[in-house]
């Protein structure tokens, strides 16, 4: 039956989440403190999260309910977007539930099964759950299996479950690979949510409303029109203490794999015909099938490491120099590549990416960047300072559109043409209404939507695009240096000027 | 007044009284960080003083992209605002008209409220509710809204929410809430129009409406909320749940109104039905 009080022309009232549980695994570490417990009280205070709905902490510590019911407490208070509010409070953590035990201690299992059965008894969380895997990946299998020993995965009629997993998902295609199966032993897979955050973002779904809605962009978006496209992710900081997670992944699978081939995804794909999820996600896979590599890998790629410097004003330590790296680390804090998408559409414009650490700034963006106009009636000398058109995508911070063209230099006699920028500043997060990319994708698991996750052939695709350039540089040893503060290597930017081009400075 | 910042949606005019003037302002300079807009508050200020407009205007600035203009018309220029107004409208983007007080009979002729096509009032600041609702059902033209009905989402998502849960119809429901609570009448006929059940309405202490209540033959489906916050949720043979339902400030709820600027034709449906509601 219908729901009376629902009108499809009414479309203030939100989705809000059936009652479930979430069996939150990794309390203790630093995503589940930073992110996913704040954002559970952000989405709590909003009023979005489900009537009857309880969390349930699994660690190796002695902990009561109540100490797990402080942790949680301490880390909202201190990581929450929105304002602390003592009954908002007090109604989550009445639904808090903390079970201590090891990992790989089948019987722990069990008492995590009481636990939440008590729960649904409790609160009515209806027998729904979100099992949360925030924790590192060579996990999975042992959990899995043990979720599904215990009889926790099995469903009755009416009652989901689903699984959260975070990047990296794998560390190459055979990686990725095994850990769907792993997954797939106890999950469907429209049942695995593999969060990327950044697809969360507002501006990356952006991308899609100002290519899709507008009838002034479409039509010039392809070869003919298009000179080539830079996809930039550059952070100002370097590991920030991650040492022994950073050291055993790298700029390329940190941030390539999964974040930047995404975007990649997004600007190229052609329009699905609606934005249903299967949809969205056939479009994607089919350009991240058609990514192809350059023949010759070390012409065409970039990487390095970054080197002790200043930055800011502020001396700061190479990366062979961070507590924990060894110094004979060959792991990449850089990486650069050229890419070009075989199709109809793209034939021949290249795609360059490129991602690190300590550089220029902080700073994420899509940039189109157009050919020359086929004729320019000017004199040569009036357009010296003109460049080429771009449009380009600001993901974050400064979130919004730039658009570059040239413009006439007031006050000239002659004809001078030089360039000028026009910015829309999308509109910023505010108070209590703009949620954070975790709440969003949060509040998706929760409301069973898949479209802003990518699904096991995406991820496949992408390790297939990123491992033959992983093999190569592995055999090529230590990266070289960069100076911190800048844009990268010198071979960054001589990839990129082998082709006659210059790499935009974000 | 040249636009620095290119990103503005929409022209907001508010019309108003020096009561309502900082604070309606504020809450549109906190909404234009999502939604960029001018902002211009004009302050008819009739009687018998000189004939004069002042005005101050901040544009950017830390308070977020918007442009805000304080226009304040003395003497005989009150009368005469929309003349100010034409030539600050930004080109060709939507104009919404919000009265945070003293809305004029029919917002769609008034001579500001003729250029928006949302035009927002605010039943709560009314000293006389049920004259004002009537003075609205009256004057209403698709396009106006008021935030006595913007405050109202939460309370209508739980429902809706507590009613997905559930099978079977509705024989009736009940609303309790202080007594003149525009929101909890507009509440009580909505639900009459989409349950098409009887609903009563109960008076108490408030703050604002304090319980909804969804009654099937299977027993009570119960939201009560007794203070401002958070509410329980009853429904038989599951345990009670709670559930935040804060009220909302005004920043927000003028930022929900701005995110469609569509007319709202379950608001109109709504405030029409509140006709037979005042008759029970
Ligand atoms: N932090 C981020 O910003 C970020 C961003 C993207 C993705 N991720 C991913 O998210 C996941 C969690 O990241 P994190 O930064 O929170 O990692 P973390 O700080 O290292 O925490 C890992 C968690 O796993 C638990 N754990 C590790 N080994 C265990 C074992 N043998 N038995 C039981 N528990 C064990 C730890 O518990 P103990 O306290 O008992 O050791 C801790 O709670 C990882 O998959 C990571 O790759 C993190």
């Amino acid at each position: 039956m219908t729901n009376p009080l629902r009108d499809p022309r009414d479309r203030r009232l939100p989705k809000v989440a059936g009652p479930c549980s979430m069996i939150l695994f990794g309390v203790t570490g630093d995503l589940a403190r930073k992110k996913i417990m704040p954002a559970i009280y952000d989405l709590a205070n909003r009023g979005f999260l489900p009537p009857g709905f309880g969390l349930v902490g699994f660690a190796r510590r002695e902990w009561a309910d109540e100490s797990f019911a402080a942790e949680v407490h301490d880390a909202v208070r201190e990581h929450a977007r929105t304002p602390f509010r003592e009954d908002v409070w007090a109604q989550l953590s009445a639904g808090i539930r903390f079970v201590a035990g090891d990992i790989n201690d089948p019987k722990a299992y069990g008492r995590l099964k009481a636990e939440v059965s008590a729960l649904d008894r409790e609160r009515g969380t209806m027998g729904n759950r979100v099992f949360y895997l925030s924790i590192p990946p060579g996990l999975f299998p042992v959990v899995v299996s043990n979720l599904r020993g215990s009889g926790l995965t099995e469903s009755h009629e009416d009652e989901w479950r689903r699984v959260v997993v975070e990047k990296p998902f794998g560390h190459d295609l055979a990686s990725a690979e095994a850990l769907d199966v792993g997954l797939g032993e106890a999950f469907a897979p429209d049942e695995i949510f593999r969060i990327d955050h950044y697809l969360g973002k507002e501006t990356v779904q952006n991308i899609l409303a100002v290519r899709f809605a507008n009838a002034m962009f479409e039509p010039i978006w392809n070869c003919n029109y298009i000179d080539n496209v830079q996809i930039t992710q550059a952070e100002d900081i370097g590991i920030a203490g991650r040492a022994s997670y950073y050291n055993s992944i790298g700029a390329a699978r940190d941030v390539i794999q999964n974040h930047l081939l995404q975007l990649l995804a997004l600007t190229a794909m052609e329009e699905p015909p609606s934005f249903s999820s299967d949809q969205v996600h056939a479009e994607k896979e089919k350009i991240l099938s058609a990514v192809q590599l350059p023949d010759d890998i070390d012409l065409h790629t970039a990487r390095g490491q970054y080197a002790a410097g200043w930055q800011g004003g502020v001396p700061v330590a190479g990366f062979l120099e961070e507590e924990g790296i060894p110094p004979d680390s060959t792991t990449e804090t850089f990486a650069a590549m050229r890419v070009t998408v075989e199709s109809r559409r793209w034939a021949g414009v290249p795609f360059y990416i490129r991602t690190g650490k300590r550089l220029g700034r902080r700073v994420t963006e899509v940039a189109v960047i157009f050919k020359r106009a086929p004729h320019l009636p000017f004199a040569s000398q009036a357009v010296e300072e003109l460049s080429d058109n771009a449009l380009v995508f600001r993901i974050q911070p400064d979130e919004g559109i730039t658009v570059r063209f040239g413009s006439k230099v007031p006050n000239t006699a002659s004809m001078e043409v030089r360039d000028v920028t026009m910015d829309f500043q999308y509109g910023e997060s505010f108070v209590d209404t703009s949620p954070e990319a975790y709440e969003r994708l949060i509040l998706d698991v929760l409301l069973g939507e898949p479209p802003l996750f990518p699904n096991s052939t995406e991820v496949d695709l992408s390790w297939r695009i990123l491992d033959p350039v992983l093999d190569r540089w592995a055999e090529l040893g230590q990266p070289p240096q960069y100076a911190s503060g800048g844009w990268g290597p010198a071979s960054a930017y001589d990839m990129i000027a082998r082709d006659g081009r210059t790499w935009r400075r974000p | 007044m040249g636009s620095p910042a290119t990103g503005m949606v929409l022209t907001m005019l508010i019309v108003t009284d020096e009561e309502y003037a900082s604070d309606a302002t504020e809450a549109a300079v906190l909404s234009a960080r999502q939604h960029p807009m001018r902002i211009l508050t004009l302050i008819p200020r009739p009687g018998r003083g000189p004939d004069q407009i002042d005005a101050q205007i901040k544009v950017g600035g830390d308070d977020g992209p918007g442009e805000v203009a304080i226009v304040r018309l003395r003497g005989n220029r009150s009368a005469h605002a929309n003349s100010v107004v034409i030539p600050l409208l930004l080109p060709d983007t939507p104009v919404v008209a919000w009265w945070p007080a003293d809305a004029p009979p029919v917002p769609a002729d008034d001579s500001i409220g003729r250029y928006a096509q949302r035009r927002i009032t605010d039943l709560s600041t009314s000293p006389d509710v049920p004259k004002a609702l009537a003075e609205r059902r009256a004057g209403y033209v698709p396009g106006d809204v008021d935030l006595a009905w913007t405050r109202l989402t939460s309370w209508r998502s739980a429902l809706a929410s507590m009613l997905d849960l559930t099978q079977g119809p509705i024989r009736s429901a009940v609303v309790s809430a202080e007594p003149d609570n525009a929101s909890a009448i507009l509440l009580a006929s909505w639900l009459r129009e989409c349950l098409n059940a009887p609903v009563e309405f109960r008076t108490s202490e408030g703050p604002g409406i304090t319980e909804g209540v969804l009654i099937t033959p299977a027993g009570d489906l119960r939201i009560a909320r007794p203070d401002n916050n958070v509410a329980s949720l009853s429904r038989p043979g599951v345990p009670d749940s709670t559930i935040a339902l804060p009220r909302r400030p005004l920043p927000e709820l003028l930022s929900e109104e701005l995110r469609r600027l569509d007319p709202d034709e379950i608001y109109g449906e709504a405030l029409l039905g509140t006709a037979s509601a005042s008759s029970i």
